[in-house]
């Protein structure tokens, strides 16, 4: 089992599916919270759902309303489970804060390129340790 | 993080509950970005009172004071909101009274927006109602801590004003609000504020679209750094700074750039990057600049233009009179809606100063406290839209899934007078 190292940000633990984004990610115009889905039309998620999926992306691009439209994911239901992320920046930071999740930051490897969309993890939010538990997980059909 | 008897003070409620609340939100949050301890701050940007789905089921639930713990304090419990501890503004929200029936924009939220001011102006909010605050009465001055939102303004504040402030977000203002506090990190420190690259126009900029299309590709080259810039200028004004650092912060993340001659902390590339040794400038000549025009100019296919969008960010009182001038004794195309978004404050400004009338007998409409990509809506079958803003020529199309042209100021207004877009890349 692979584990990532790094710095918990919000506590928690949790366990469920990644979903991958090599590409930063943006909060206003970025993604829509009522249904949790990326709606940018050039991103590599566009049109894909993180809800109840563990977010794996390298940290958060574009407007100041970051924080807000991923608070706005928990309020209307939509949240991902758990965020990780390398790039530590006051937006998604504090989108992380308000979004509740267990959230990970500054892992000693990078995990957007260790972590695949599908693998099922495990993100401890106290200890800062981002484990890989199934890398062959596949989704029940 | 560290914290001052004061500081504890407010955390263990010394100050009322919702002081509490936001101190122990600033205390996670600082403690989250690695901040050693908090700063003192008697300026905050933030919003409040522009209207979404979640916002106006918390307000149904528990009115705004229920609103207001939860979005701007991260806090469930009922608690008294008390009044603003340190001068507080609101920035862009939602459109007002002025923009009702002009498109499918929500008459709830219009009214919801209304209510909150009510509340929010009793607590001791500014209502400025604008993404450039700096232009209607908050000017911080060099060195000052300030908790701001809105990417435009805080690269603004950073870079043109020398004041010190993150990109903050909803609940870190409101946090801010009622403590005077900030985390003391990123920005607010003088070693984070060096230059991180150098960048070299070789184009010489003279015009509004101009310096939107360089800091539209300065954004796209440094991502979150901090650009210092070398080049030939016609002296830049307020508007071109605005559309620069707005076009930075959308392509990228900028929040602090040097424009060494310019801007105040670096008066030359060597002050920029103290101690060391500057590579090779990234250059911006006619090859980039056809580029950035084209990735701009991307989304739009139909040259049958039914929406003209100028003043984003909003419009200075400068622009309007500009506008005013291309618009006087000539009429808008039937088919052609031209909206100019500015600060209330200079919509009375140009009211006063016959702007309004002129724009109105064209045609046009001066609309405030919002814009289109903030409020998700534009006037009603609109398909195919011409801005001369950078940013919003970016995020409008994705946003409204219509077509978007970018071009100078006089290709916006002979698109509204034509109902054509003719727009190309002038030479340099």
């Amino acid at each position: 089992m692979l584990t990532l190292r790094g710095r918990g940000i919000v506590p928690g633990v949790i366990e469920g599916p990644a979903l991958v984004s090599t590409e930063e990610i943006s909060g206003f115009g970025g993604i829509d919270p009522a249904r949790g889905v990326v709606i940018e039309p050039r991103h590599e998620l566009f049109n894909e759902c993180f809800t109840d999926t563990v977010l794996i992306f390298p940290g958060a691009k574009g407007s100041s309303g970051w924080s807000g439209f991923f608070q706005s994911t928990r309020l209307l239901g939509t949240a991902p489970l758990a965020m990780v992320f390398n790039t530590l920046t006051t937006k998604a930071v504090l989108g992380a804060i308000v979004s509740r999740v267990p959230t990970v930051v500054e892992c000693d490897k990078d995990p957007t390129r260790l972590i695949r969309t599908g693998d099922y993890l495990r993100v401890d939010g106290h200890t800062g340790e981002v484990t890989i538990l199934d890398a062959a997980y596949q989704p029940a059909s | 993080m560290f914290l001052t008897d004061d500081e504890k003070c407010m955390r263990d409620g010394a100050e009322g509950d919702a002081v509490a609340a936001a101190m122990d939100l600033l205390i996670r949050y600082g403690e989250a970005l690695g901040a050693e301890r908090l700063c003192e701050t008697r300026n905050v940007a933030g919003t409040m009172t522009q209207p979404s789905p979640a916002k106006a089921k918390l307000v149904e639930e528990g009115g705004w004071a229920k609103a207001f713990a939860v979005i701007n304090l991260d806090c469930d419990e009922d608690i008294e909101i008390p009044r603003m501890k340190v001068p507080t503004c609101q920035l862009q929200h939602g459109f007002g009274e002025d923009a009702r029936g002009l498109t499918r924009y929500s008459e709830q939220f219009i009214e919801l927006q209304q209510d909150a001011e009510s509340f929010y102006t009793d607590k001791g909010v500014n209502i400025l109602a604008t993404c450039t605050p700096y232009q209607v009465g908050n000017l911080p001055v060099r060195g000052e801590h300030c908790a701001w939102m809105e990417s435009s303004a805080v690269v603004y504040c950073n870079s043109v004003l020398g004041a010190r402030t993150n990109c903050e977000g909803a609940a870190s203002t409101g946090a801010a609000s009622l403590t005077g506090r900030i985390p003391h990190w990123g920005n607010h420190l003088a070693e984070n504020r060096y230059g991180t690259e150098l960048l070299h126009s070789d184009i010489r900029l003279t015009t509004f679209a101009d310096w939107g299309m360089f800091g539209y590709f300065v954004g796209e080259m440094v991502g979150e750094g901090r650009p210092v810039i070398t080049g030939e200028w016609n002296q830049p004004d307020l508007a071109d700074l605005k559309h620069f650092g707005a076009a930075t912060a959308t392509s990228g993340s900028v929040e602090l750039y040097h424009i060494p001659g310019i801007t105040p902390e670096a008066r030359s590339v060597t002050e920029a990057f103290p101690g060391r040794v500057v590579g090779e400038a990234i250059g911006y000549g006619p090859r980039e600049r056809q580029q950035v025009y084209e990735k701009l100019n991307d989304q739009g296919s139909s040259t049958d233009v039914d929406f003209v969008l100028l003043g984003c960010p909003h419009a200075s009182l400068e622009q309007i009179e500009a506008i005013a001038r291309r618009l006087e004794d000539r009429r808008i195309h039937a088919d052609v809606e031209l909206w100019i978004m500015t600060p209330p404050a200079l919509r009375a400004a140009a009211a006063r100063s016959g702007y309004d009338r002129v724009i109105a007998e064209a045609g046009g409409r001066l609309l405030t406290d919002s814009c289109p990509a903030m409020s998700k809506a534009a006037p009603d079958g609109t398909r195919v839209f011409a801005t001369d803003s950078a940013k919003q020529v970016h995020y409008l199309p994705a946003i409204l899934g219509i077509e978007g042209w970018f071009g100078t100021l006089d290709d916006c207004v002979d698109a509204a007078l034509t109902g054509v877009w003719r727009g190309e890349l002038p030479s340099c």
